[in-house]
């Protein structure tokens, strides 16, 4: 995949309602329940227009509930959004003219080709034949699939049917773009070639707002990071703020009794109760580890032995999301 | 209308490509009307002294759709399941052109099916004495229960939560032939059986498709056939865009 600056979501395409520092996505307390069980909690979310936001957060943290309300799928409980400028709820038709949705499976028939995919999908999106040809041929050449284009989809990797699926979800040039963990399952080569993918969408000035389970990818794509846990928002800000958040390393102390697990562990990130083992969050320099050890044992009799571990990516996102307590 | 027809276009395609629901589509109501002919059929007496093949030929067409329709629930279920759903309402493509493209495919598909049941019917030794009225009559019963069928598969195929569920739903539709007046005389079956096989949907149909193709009085059969297709149209109809509603809340 080339990066050539060709307009990959055409922007211009339809003619944008939203001006410069306007919102591609404002969403306002969205609530949503299923079967009593409260998926999503007063949402807020704002994505500037041509930005990329990431929702971050584990399995089960409404993610994608997140965007099946925003791509008008599922109907939120209470709370609005406007998308593209337009209003979810009554406004139905024209947001999905301005979006585009990429789910978690490659919504690929297995028993078309590449380009009957695009081509169906470009009529669909209201274009004529002639266009939907060769905006189908645009694609497929952009995402490197040109070869592949006669063949059925059931033959392509993994990768190649996600870039198939993106592609077509950017038949009808949209100005939102939602991308619902476009990676999970994907080899990490693929992955680098999606990523790449979506850095040239924002380049050509799509919203985007994609979900995922991995911090890397967040950091990687986004211009904001949200935090989703549980279907509240546990954090909010760039990469590198949350990163800065949590510390940069964990102190892992294996405690002398069960009594002291119990005491110290409010105070943990990471917990190994059958080992007695907390972690605890520090910036890995001598002065805060004998600074935290003296606080958390100012007798000496709590802490039998500590290790010093550089905190992983997994660390931050469990610290940020509480997954771990 | 384009997108109904883009869609009914993508599954025709999608159908020629499965070589294995195409055969089933295909062969079985064939090769069971070839069963019931050569290997049955000398041992019933149909009762009016014609050949068994001219008998069975409305029935064999009837299960010949019958497989074809139950084919249209499995591939609705699978665009629920899959994501397909998901992707066209993001494009705006709302339920009924979409399953209207689904039964669209189907009525096509089955209308091919049945006139290849009725061609290998001729080359066994049917003969129909129908004048082109009574030709395009049979032809327009059998449209209109191709039609009703395939939406109740449809119907079938959005009630349905697993593709082999859809699968397992459709199993009526193609026993329903065997307890009507498809295969044997209905006075041959048990006394307990009679009061269905009598008033079930399948059997004025096939006695109006005999009557017709062979030029026999009919009497009001094929206006019961037509008030049961229409009411199995109507009642799927509905039943779909609650289904969908259902699915896509």
């Amino acid at each position: 995949m080339a990066t050539s600056p060709g307009n990959l979501a055409g922007t211009t395409g339809r003619g944008g309602v939203e001006g410069l520092g306007s919102l591609g996505i404002h969403a306002t307390g969205l609530t949503k329940s299923y079967g009593g069980q409260r998926v999503l909690d007063a949402l807020h979310l704002a994505v500037p227009s041509g930005s990329v936001c990431a929702l971050l957060g584990p399995n089960g943290a409404g993610k994608t509930t997140t965007v099946r309300i925003l791509a008008t799928l599922t109907t939120a409980d209470s709370g609005t959004a406007r998308v593209a400028g337009h209003d979810i709820a009554a406004e139905r038709t024209r947001v999905r003219r301005a979006i585009a949705l990429t789910g978690q499976f490659a919504a690929v028939d297995d028993l078309q080709t590449g380009l009957e995919t695009l081509r169906m999908t470009g009529r669909l999106a209201g274009l004529t034949a002639a266009e939907a040809r060769a905006r189908a041929d645009e694609l497929l050449e952009r995402f490197g699939l040109t070869e592949a284009a006669g063949k059925l989809a059931r033959t392509y990797s993994g990768g190649m049917r996600r870039r198939l699926d993106l592609a077509a979800s950017l038949v009808g040039r949209p100005r939102v773009l939602f991308l619902d963990e476009p990676t999970t399952g994907l080899d990490p080569r693929s992955r680098q070639e999606l990523w790449q993918v979506v850095r040239e969408l924002r380049g050509d000035g799509a919203t985007v707002l994609l979900t995922t389970q991995y911090l890397e990818e967040a950091d990687q794509l986004a211009d904001r990071v949200t935090v989703l846990d549980s279907g509240r928002i546990a954090a909010e800000g760039t990469a590198a703020e949350l990163k800065s958040r949590v510390a940069g390393h964990r102190l892992d102390l294996v405690l002398t009794s069960r009594g002291a697990y119990e005491a110290l562990a409010g105070r943990a990130v990471h917990h190994v109760p059958d080992e007695l083992t907390l972690g605890v969050p520090t910036d890995g320099s001598a002065a805060h580890v004998r600074a935290l050890l003296d606080e958390l044992d100012p007798d000496r009799t709590a802490v039998d032995r500590f290790t010093l571990r550089t905190a992983t990516l997994d660390d931050v996102f469990l610290a940020l999301t509480g997954a771990d307590r | 209308m384009t997108t109904t027809a883009t869609l009914s276009a993508r599954s025709l395609r999608m159908s020629l490509r499965s070589p294995d629901a195409l055969i089933t589509a295909l062969m079985l109501p064939i090769m069971l009307m070839l069963i019931f002919v050569y290997f049955f059929g000398g041992a019933i007496d149909t009762g009016d002294g014609s050949a068994y093949v001219t008998y069975v030929v409305p029935g064999a067409m009837l299960l010949c759709a019958g497989f074809g329709a139950a084919s249209t629930a499995v591939t609705v279920c699978h665009d629920m399941t899959d994501g397909v759903v998901d992707r066209l309402r993001s494009l705006d493509v709302g339920g009924v052109p979409f399953l209207a493209a689904h039964v669209t495919a189907s009525v096509l598909r089955n209308l091919v099916s049945t006139s290849l049941v009725l061609l290998v019917a001729l080359a066994i030794g049917f003969r129909p004495e129908a004048g082109p009225t009574g030709l395009l009559a049979s032809a327009g019963l059998l449209l209109a229960y191709i039609t009703s069928i395939s939406w109740l598969a449809a119907a079938l195929g959005l009630l349905a939560r697993t593709p082999e569920a859809a699968g397992g739903f459709t199993f009526l539709m193609m026993f329903l032939p065997y307890p009507s007046s498809a295969f044997v005389p209905i006075s041959t079956m048990p006394s307990w059986l009679h009061g269905f096989a009598e008033h079930q949907p399948l059997t004025p149909l096939i006695e109006s498709l005999r009557a017709l193709l062979m030029s026999r009085p009919a009497g009001d059969a094929p206006w019961t056939a037509l008030a049961w297709c229409a009411a199995i149209t109507a009642v799927s109809v509905a039943l779909t865009s609650v289904f969908f509603r259902r699915r896509t809340r």
